[in-house]
């Protein structure tokens, strides 16, 4: 970068520690004004500390920081925010409770003397709103009774209220369906063209190829380099984010001559309006992936299979006997012997505060027993088991399992299920927030379970992975399965234009749409 | 339209809890025969108000997800305080009411301090205080005593224009000019903002500190409006640890069954006002309706428990179970 | 720091060092208080709000609150006199399992309406409380209160055979090792503490969520009945409002032995250290021969002081 002009952002030695970790060593970055730069790296790699010391959220301890060439230092978000920096985080800064023009002017609201003008208020929300888009939600809704794809624009509208020089945004597409992405990119397109300064973080590389300007790249807590857009390939990339020779590779899938069980066959399932009429058969030792577009029924259909719905209509038959499931407790039981990875491992599949090794063994504890008694011997030596087999990078089990990585965290998760000896393991989005090194982990994994007889279900929003590792694919569309894709057939092309419910005419190779 | 629609999916609870104080009020007026309905109304209205008033104090610090467990014994308090001081010339009762509200809100003071700087659990935290106010009451009016202003009392405690009961005016009036005024400021929205997601309040910028601090505050008031109507109703103070503690319980009911979450976040003192005035009613209503008094209590008590289960009827329409944890 | 003292908590610490100044500071006030009798009589009286509180942890472990407990005491006491009334010679003998008995259902009924219709614990087991007055304030009105403590009964609450220990701490003792046993060496003290720090997750573990809730519910109501059984032995008989004085004190007894009010935390040491905490401070309020009044003002200090000191709770924000 040999532009004359000061970059916007500066950051001089910053760096970062909690406890005897380092977050953040001796980093210098900058991002200039107009542009839109990504910031890229594995999970620990710093990213989530560099964006919370730029909102003002943390504090650095070494280090100087510059806006516009001038030193600054941020005591909290709120001090940040008034020298126009913005960020959106991950986890949604909006109050359910409130209303959305509330929400939007939450901080500085119009009015004076400490009261709020309600009518300015609504104007304002009005405003954002329409510039984004979204004339069709009404300000004074609640926004726990908007869907989360909503709720997501009105996080950018209430971003975009406070003025920002720079929008940092934290994976904050993530629960957008693949309309509102689009929407979004636009807006911070044109934001960019008229001089905003945009940081945005994200796992995906096909955001990053589509939107940024800049990239940078992180690993383990260190700045490691930034580039143009174009100038590095896929590969490249990932290379400089794990920092070692990188191949995108997935387990190769066997070659199936036996006859084929089925394991799990699932018949005319229906669930309130979201599923309709599912038919679908998963055979022992399969992977099966649930593809199409977000919010077609693929999370509930796992949440359906597990028994936590309630009011499902339709057959299930486990190894050829019908079951029913009417909650996790029963599907975990060992006549039906299923496992659910849930969608979020912070508030389903863990319990943070508590250990590494009390968190592993909260499935399988009641089956390491003697008598009414804990076994704990049996437990430890299989959790260590666990712990080797997933490689699992952990101090001390007794440490709060909240002190691990995302990928380790969510490695903790997956142990606690494989130690009940599930045969059939449903996973809902297993891989979102985690680093590419553990990710691989976890597509061989799943393949080595599925070759020692294990049927797999799995839901990922990320079109890759259904390519790399399922055997047969089912695309989704409006809680029905739209279409079975197997073997060779499995190619993105064929998964998006079946999500997009467009007729696949192989002869001459473009989608029709149908009826 | 839209508009209205809202209002009413947002104001569920207090509608709810209107309608059903009009229905129980009625029955309970259309069946007590008497030659004065003007004597019956202000008699409900002087013990409702009372009770009112201590489930506005309670209903502003749940709404930032937290809880005041003090506020009978605040009450208690500023009843004795008021027993003491409310007396004398016209300046020194003006100075008392004042003395005492300023008591009442230094008790807020004093709960906010502990659960915002100290960041104690507010149900531990007015626990242990509301062992402070009872002794300090108690060491006021060791034994039941004192007096207060007769004139003062009386008209607080009387009607106007023959039918309208002082005690509602001054009710309407502190909602008026002192609940929506603050439910409007960047103070009070910072309540309801704590309430709902504090982390997320937080992160906005939302100075969640201030308005914790306002809620207890706040809720000290009203407590000691409570306690300087007692005074007037009864023209003693007295340091009665039972009676407090009823009113606090009583008071989380009267919360609930106005409709604001025990969650935080949602809700408002109007709906608060009518959970009291109905729990008050269905006292009277087992009086008129010649409700032994050995099955008074019971009865209550299965009317409260029904009351705050009207709830449940939500989680029974829930199809995803993931849903029932909040 | 040796290490026995680690691996305790530190609030416990804290308590059994505040046990330790009341102590002395009561020895300056009277020279009976540390003598073997009155400790003795103190350990008596502990024993009483032990039981209560062992119940009381459980609930509040969970994240939940029983604000029931006045009254089930209350049932407890009154169904177990009431048993040697009505049944005569059996009646005696199933006294006191027919107090807790009553309890229990109590509990359960609190278990099924918090795990069922998922009402907040605190409003619940508020209106179970309110009907238990009801129904008690029927029982004694209407009948002829058989109010009379049985011998049993009065001998459990009140004798010292062994070695001069108070049978009521033996009755402690036994309740306290269930408990200590429950939550460290069986799956269900697991599932008890995942509950309490995040449910869902333990749900999804495949853990029955709602037979933890109603498990412990149930606990706490048979264990409050049982202390309602002693109560009424140690008085000789059952009363009105027996146990109001006890609900505030036990959650206070369970919070200053280190639980945390929200769930998911604590030791049963702790609650013991808190237990003999209150009662050490209530006696010394006693004996010091102040007006109630200031009693209740130093009771309440006390306590503020004790939590502000044992480590506030996170700020909002990392």
């Amino acid at each position: 970068m040999t532009d004359a002009t000061t970059p916007l952002w500066q950051m001089a030695g910053v760096s970062k520690r909690y406890g005897g970790v380092t977050a953040l060593d001796n980093v210098d970055f900058a991002c200039r004004g107009a542009r839109i730069h990504a910031v890229l790296g594995e999970n620990g790699a710093g990213k989530s500390t560099l964006i919370k010391i730029m909102a003002g959220v943390v504090r650095p301890d070494a280090g100087e920081m510059r806006l516009a060439g001038q030193p600054v230092e941020f005591g909290s978000p709120s001090e940040a925010t008034r020298a126009g920096i913005v960020c959106i985080f991950q986890e949604l800064s909006l109050l359910p409770d409130l209303t959305v023009a509330d929400n939007i002017s939450i901080t500085d609201p119009p009015g004076r003397f400490g009261f709020i003008n309600a009518r300015r208020q609504r104007q304002r929300a009005e405003e954002l709103l329409e510039r984004l888009g979204c004339e069709d939600v009404h300000p004074m809704e609640l926004v726990k009774n908007l869907p989360l794809s909503r709720r997501q624009m009105i996080e950018i509208a209430k971003a975009l209220g406070r003025d920002p020089k720079i929008l940092i945004l934290d994976e904050a597409t993530s629960a957008l369906t693949a309309a509102d992405v689009q929407k979004v990119y636009a807006v911070l397109r044109k934001l960019r063209d008229d001089g905003l300064s945009i940081l945005y973080i994200s796992h995906r590389m096909q955001e990053i190829a589509e939107l940024a300007d800049d990239c940078s790249v992180f690993r383990n807590g260190r700045h490691i380099q930034t580039f143009a857009k174009g100038t590095k390939s896929d590969d490249e990339i990932v290379e400089l984010m794990i920092g070692r020779e990188y191949k995108h590779v997935y387990p190769p899938k066997p070659v199936r001559n036996q006859p084929i069980e089925p394991m799990v066959r699932i018949e005319n399932l229906s669930w309130n309006d979201r599923l309709h009429d599912i038919n679908l058969t998963i055979d022992r030792g399969e992977i099966v992936g649930l593809g199409g577009l977000d919010g077609q029924g693929q999370r509930e259909l796992l949440l359906a299979l597990f028994g936590v719905l309630r009011g499902v209509t339709g057959r299930v038959s486990i190894n050829r006997d019908p079951v029913r499931i009417g909650s996790p407790r029963q599907a975990k039981s060992a006549a039906i012997g299923m496992a659910l990875i849930p969608e979020d491992r912070k508030t389903e599949g863990l319990m943070l505060p508590m250990s590494v090794r009390d968190n592993a063994s909260m499935a399988a504890i009641s089956g390491l027993t003697r008598g009414i008694i804990v076994d704990r011997k049996a437990e430890a030596a299989r959790i260590d088991g666990m712990v080797q087999k997933l490689a699992i990078k952990v101090g001390d089990l007794a440490n709060p399992v909240a002190t691990l990585s995302g990928g380790n965290q969510q490695k903790v998760v997956i142990a606690k299920w494989l130690m009940t000896e599930a045969r059939i393991v449903l996973l809902n989005d297993p891989t979102r927030g985690i680093d590419v090194g553990t990710k691989q982990e976890i597509y061989q994994l799943l393949r080595n379970l599925a070759d020692a007889g294990t049927t797999i279900l799995f839901y990922t929003t990320d079109y890759d992975e259904l390519v790399g590792c399922c055997d047969r694919v089912a695309i989704l569309y409006d809680g029905r399965v739209l279409r079975e894709l197997a073997g060779a057939e499995i190619t993105e092309h064929n998964i998006v234009a079946s999500a997009l419910n467009l007729s696949l005419d192989a002869r001459n190779g473009r989608p029709e749409a149908t009826v | 339209m839209t508009e209205l629609r809202l209002w009413l999916a947002r104001s569920y609870g207090m509608l709810l809890s209107i309608a059903v104080f009009i229905v129980m009020f009625a029955i309970y007026f259309g069946n007590f025969s008497t030659d004065s309905p003007s004597a019956v109304i202000l008699s409900a209205a002087n013990t409702g108000v009372l009770l009112a008033l201590v489930a506005m104090a309670q209903t502003v610090p749940v709404l930032t997800a937290g809880l005041d467990l003090s506020v009978g014994m605040i009450f208690i308090m500023t009843n004795c305080v008021a027993s003491a001081i409310v007396v004398g010339t016209p300046l020194q009762v003006a100075a008392g009411v004042v003395g005492v509200i300023l008591a009442g809100c230094a008790a807020g003071f004093v709960n906010g301090a502990i659960v915002v700087w100290g960041r104690l659990q507010p149900i531990i935290a007015t626990l242990a205080t509301s062992a402070i106010y009872i002794g300090i009451a108690l060491w006021i009016r060791p034994i039941p005593g004192g007096d207060v202003d007769g004139d003062l009392a009386d008209f607080m405690t009387g009607q106007v224009f023959d039918v309208v009961p002082v005690g509602l005016i001054m009710l309407v009036a502190v909602v008026l000019f002192i609940w929506l005024p603050f439910r409007k400021s960047v103070l009070g929205r910072g309540c309801y903002a704590a309430g709902s997601a504090e982390g997320a309040a937080y992160m906005s910028g939302v100075n969640i500190a201030r308005s914790k601090f306002a809620a207890y505050v706040l809720s000290g008031l009203f407590a000691g409006f409570a306690g300087l109507m007692q005074t007037f109703n009864t023209y003693t103070g007295e340091a009665s640890g039972p009676s407090g503690s009823l009113y606090t319980l009583n008071s989380i009911a009267a919360v609930v069954i106005g409709g604001t979450s025990l969650f935080g976040g949602s809700g408002g003192v109007v709906g608060s006002i009518f959970g009291a005035f109905i729990l008050r009613t269905i006292v009277n209503l087992l009086f008129v309706f010649d409700m032994p008094p050995l099955w008074q209590p019971l009865f209550q008590g299965v009317v409260l428990l029904l009351a705050v289960s009207l709830g449940a009827a939500r989680v029974l329409r829930i199809r995803n179970r993931l849903e029932l944890f909040s | 720091m040796p290490a026995i003292l680690k691996s305790v908590d530190r609030p416990v610490l804290i308590a059994f060092g505040f046990i330790v100044v009341m102590l002395l500071a009561g020895s300056l006030y009277s020279e009976n208080f540390l003598s073997p009798e009155y400790l003795l009589q103190q350990l008596r009286i502990a024993s009483f709000l032990g039981i209560i509180a062992s119940g009381a942890m459980l609930i509040i472990l969970l994240g939940h609150i029983d604000l029931s407990i006045p009254w089930v005491v209350t049932v407890g006491g009154m169904m177990s006199t009431a048993a040697g009334g009505w049944w005569g010679h059996t009646g005696e003998i199933i006294a006191l399992p027919f107090g807790m008995f009553c309890g229990l259902i109590f509990g359960v009924i609190n278990g099924l309406g918090i795990a069922y219709l998922r009402i907040p614990s605190m409003i619940f087991t508020l209106g179970i409380n309110a009907v238990a007055q009801g129904l008690m304030v029927l029982h004694t009105g209407g009948f002829a209160p058989q109010d009379a403590a049985t011998p049993f009964m009065h001998w459990l609450a009140v004798e010292s055979p062994l070695f001069g220990i108070p049978n009521a701490a033996f009755v402690w003792l036994v309740v306290g090792a269930a408990i200590v046993f429950t939550l460290r060496r069986t799956p269900l003290g697991r599932y008890i503490y995942a509950f309490g720090n995040r449910e869902s997750a333990t749900y999804l573990s495949g853990v029955n969520t709602r037979a933890v809730l109603i498990g412990c519910f149930a606990l706490s109501g048979m264990l409050s009945a049982l202390a309602g059984v002693m109560l009424a032995g140690y008085s000789n008989k059952s009363f009105q409002a027996m146990g109001d004085a006890y609900l505030l004190p036990a959650i206070a007894a369970v919070v200053l032995g280190g639980t945390n009010i929200l769930g998911g935390r604590g030791t049963y040491l702790g609650t013991v250290a808190g237990v003999i905490l209150i009662v050490l401070l209530q006696s010394i309020l006693a004996v010091m021969q102040m007006e109630e009044a200031f009693r209740q003002m130093i009771y309440g200090v006390v306590i503020v002081a004790m939590l502000l000191i044992y480590g506030r709770g996170a700020k909002v924000h990392s």
